[in-house]
């Protein structure tokens, strides 16, 4: 029997204590107001994510309680009870409030994970300012682009990432005021031209600071996402989306009072701001946060030292630990994992079972987008898994599987038959915008639905199961890439003449990013100009964009109007007939 | 049963510093390696991810033919620390 046709069934024991047991009745009785009565909210209506997260916790008895606690590189570890965060947090918001840094206005950071990125977010939440993280993996060329679109105003970094990446483009950038640099290990004598002392700022600031009352409708988040074409899209996501992080935290993620959590996503990406920061905190738990990068030996030592609970995790990490086999996972002694999820792409059967082996518990796939702004579709702790699925939608999210007619879609009501999947509007969490991109955002919906832009199909008993994207976006460890922005930043070369980006298939990271280029008169394919042109996509991108690797072709095949066929480029990596492409939609 | 190992000369220390540095360029070519200490971290150094950490895991399984096991991996977070360890999996073919 090969894993695919498996059904890992729960325990009654286990059903017993999860926060929703029965999906039917909790769907059934389920409302997003019942939802946001769980809230505490502010005088008048007003909502405020980072109250949510931190200061009523205070306001309960429970400040003594630990929020954060902080795993450095080099073995160091610093704890944040409730009360320290929400004082940490007060003086953020009173250094951009000294800086007359306002309501609505973007905050950005490109920070690794520290401290002082988890202070910063919430500390603009607090004074009605909006906060947008960026990845530190990312080159100069995605950070001018976003903090550009953003019209960001603050910018809270290391010096090293500074010097690195933001010095050279700053002068692109008219809007950023501020560039406020956190101590690191690189600090030199004298700080960057332009920029101020974290640090220093925050001394000078009070540890008392009156939460903006903020609206529920405004924004509060700006996460970057990546299109086929064009610029990359900043998605908008309000205060109201608190409800939606708590209910998710909840019914997805079964979060019980004393968990201590851990969410290995980085808050570069949406994964790492909803679930890395915020929904955790909105229950008054212990997350862990660890600055170092991924190494299966660290992590086992993690979720065991740190008695981790509830486990948020990936499926590129989870084939990355599968590599070392599940004898190493159980070589520290016991864990005390409850519940282990993931997200980022699907994840396959084996890795699923292989949660068994490892922790004897199954890993528990999940589904969800940036402009979703939190999960929709789950395998529950008290509800079967069938490896391979990404489960069923949220109590208080209808999802359905939709074909586009005409200028309108069409329900797909027949089981197991492929569709674009798509979510009815209206979860609390649901973008409300790309920045400056009206058109985009509406293109995005037809009538009452939200399309995805993924394929899927849904089975007989209601389980959804991923097949690809409609489109060219590429899906590497997690992590969606644009072609466009690659393409772009290679035909900056001057040997290049054209570029075309494709996800190639891979077995750790769903796909990684591959460039074929065809290069100008006077330029001749070798290793050495390979070599340049990797390292010239990655000093522009930084790793978590650029290609991994690089191919030269004679020329690349376009389209009558003159558009690379990033689908013809894909099935000849993948040796498919050239004629069909068709058969390309299932292949990613 | 073991991998035939490729027929090589004993590698002195220096040269084994060459393998990994270029195995590193092969993944980060962008990354300035001259100035590279024996104790800074690779992944920061050259602005690794972990695929590319894997991918120069495998550069280095190709060009010296040893097995790295993923327990290991930690071993290789320096110049320094690598090379001592790639030298303590080729013995005895290693000298100097």
């Amino acid at each position: 029997m090969t894993a695919r046709h498996v059904t890992v069934h729960k325990p009654p024991e286990v059903a017993a204590r999860a926060n929703l047991r029965d999906y039917e009745v909790t769907r059934a009785a389920f409302t997003w107001a019942s939802a946001r009565a769980e809230l505490d909210g502010l005088p008048g209506g007003a909502l405020n994510i980072a109250h949510e997260a931190v200061d009523r916790h205070v306001a309960h008895g429970r400040g003594e309680h630990l929020a954060l606690r902080w795993l450095g590189k080099g073995g160091e570890v610093r704890d944040l009870t409730y009360r320290a965060l929400s004082e940490e947090t007060n003086r953020f918001a009173g250094v951009l409030r000294a800086l007359g840094v306002g309501r609505g206005d973007r905050v950005f950071a490109l920070l690794p994970r520290v401290p002082a990125l988890y202070v910063a977010c919430l500390g603009t939440l607090k004074n009605g300012s909006v906060f947008s993280p960026l990845f530190s993996a990312f080159g100069p060329e995605p950070i001018a682009a976003r903090v550009g679109l953003g019209e960001g105003r603050v910018l809270v970094t290391t010096e090293a990432l500074y010097r690195k990446k933001v010095a050279p483009i700053r002068h692109t950038l008219p809007s950023l005021e501020h560039v406020l640099l956190v101590a690191d290990a690189s600090a030199g004598a004298e700080r960057p031209a332009g920029t101020r002392d974290y640090e220093a700022e925050m001394r000078a600031a009070s540890a008392s600071f009156e939460v903006v009352a903020t609206s529920p409708s405004d924004m509060a988040l700006l996460h970057f996402t990546s299109g086929t074409t064009g610029k990359p899209k900043g998605a908008i996501h309000v205060h109201e989306a608190v409800v939606a992080h708590h209910a998710t935290g909840k019914l997805a993620l079964d979060l019980h009072p004393d968990d201590v959590f851990w969410c290995t996503a980085d808050p570069g990406w949406v994964t790492g701001t909803s679930y890395g920061i915020l929904s955790p905190l909105t229950h008054g738990i212990t997350s862990i946060i660890d600055e170092a990068d991924f190494d299966a030996e660290r992590w086992y030592a993690i979720l065991r030292d740190q008695r981790v609970t509830v486990w948020y995790t990936a499926p590129t990490a989870v084939r990355m630990m599968m590599r070392s086999g599940a004898a190493a996972a159980r070589a520290g002694g016991a864990h005390a994992l409850r519940f282990i999820a993931s997200v980022g792409e699907p994840l396959n059967p084996e890795a699923v079972l292989w949660g068994l082996e490892a922790f004897d518990l199954p890993i528990h796939d999940n589904w969800w987008q940036t402009e979703t702004g939190g999960i929709m579709i789950a395998n529950y702790a008290a509800m079967d898994v069938r490896p391979g699925s990404m489960g069923r939608p949220l109590p208080g999210v209808d999802a359905a599987i939709v074909r586009r007619v005409g200028s309108g879609v069409e329900v797909v009501t027949s089981p197991d038959t492929e569709g674009e999947l798509a979510l009815r509007r209206g979860w609390p969490s649901m973008f409300r915008g790309y920045l400056h991109d009206d058109e985009r955002y509406a293109k995005c919906f037809v009538g009452e639905w939200y399309l995805t832009g993924d394929l899927a199909r849904r089975d007989a008993d209601g389980y959804y199961w991923f097949i690809g994207r409609a489109d060219d976006v590429i899906k590497s460890a997690g992590h969606l890439i644009g072609p466009f922005e690659v393409e772009s930043a290679l035909l900056e070369h001057p040997a290049v003449a054209e570029a075309g980006v494709i996800g190639k298939p891979d077995p750790v990271a769903m796909e990684v990013v591959k460039a074929f280029v065809s290069l100008k008169p006077g330029h001749a394919p070798s290793e050495s100009l390979r070599r340049e042109l990797l390292g010239f996509a990655r000093t522009r991108l930084g790793p978590a964009v650029a290609p991994k690797e690089i191919a030269f072709l004679p020329s690349l095949p376009r389209t009558r109007s003159g558009k690379i066929m990033r689908r013809l480029l894909k099935a000849r990596e993948l040796g498919l007939p050239e004629g069909d492409t068709s058969m390309l939609e299932g292949a990613s | 049963m073991t991998p035939e190992q490729p027929a090589r000369e004993a590698m002195t220390a220096a040269q084994l510093r060459d393998v990994v540095v270029d195995a590193l360029r092969s993944v980060a070519p962008e990354a300035d390696a001259a100035s590279l200490g024996d104790a800074a971290r690779l992944r920061d150094a050259f602005d690794l991810d972990s695929m590319d950490f894997l991918n120069v895991v495998i550069a280095l399984h190709t060009a010296l033919g040893v097995d790295i096991p993923e327990a290991d991996y930690a071993k290789l977070q320096t110049l320094g620390g690598a090379v001592a360890y790639l030298a303590s999996r080729l013995e005895p073919r290693v000298t100097g």
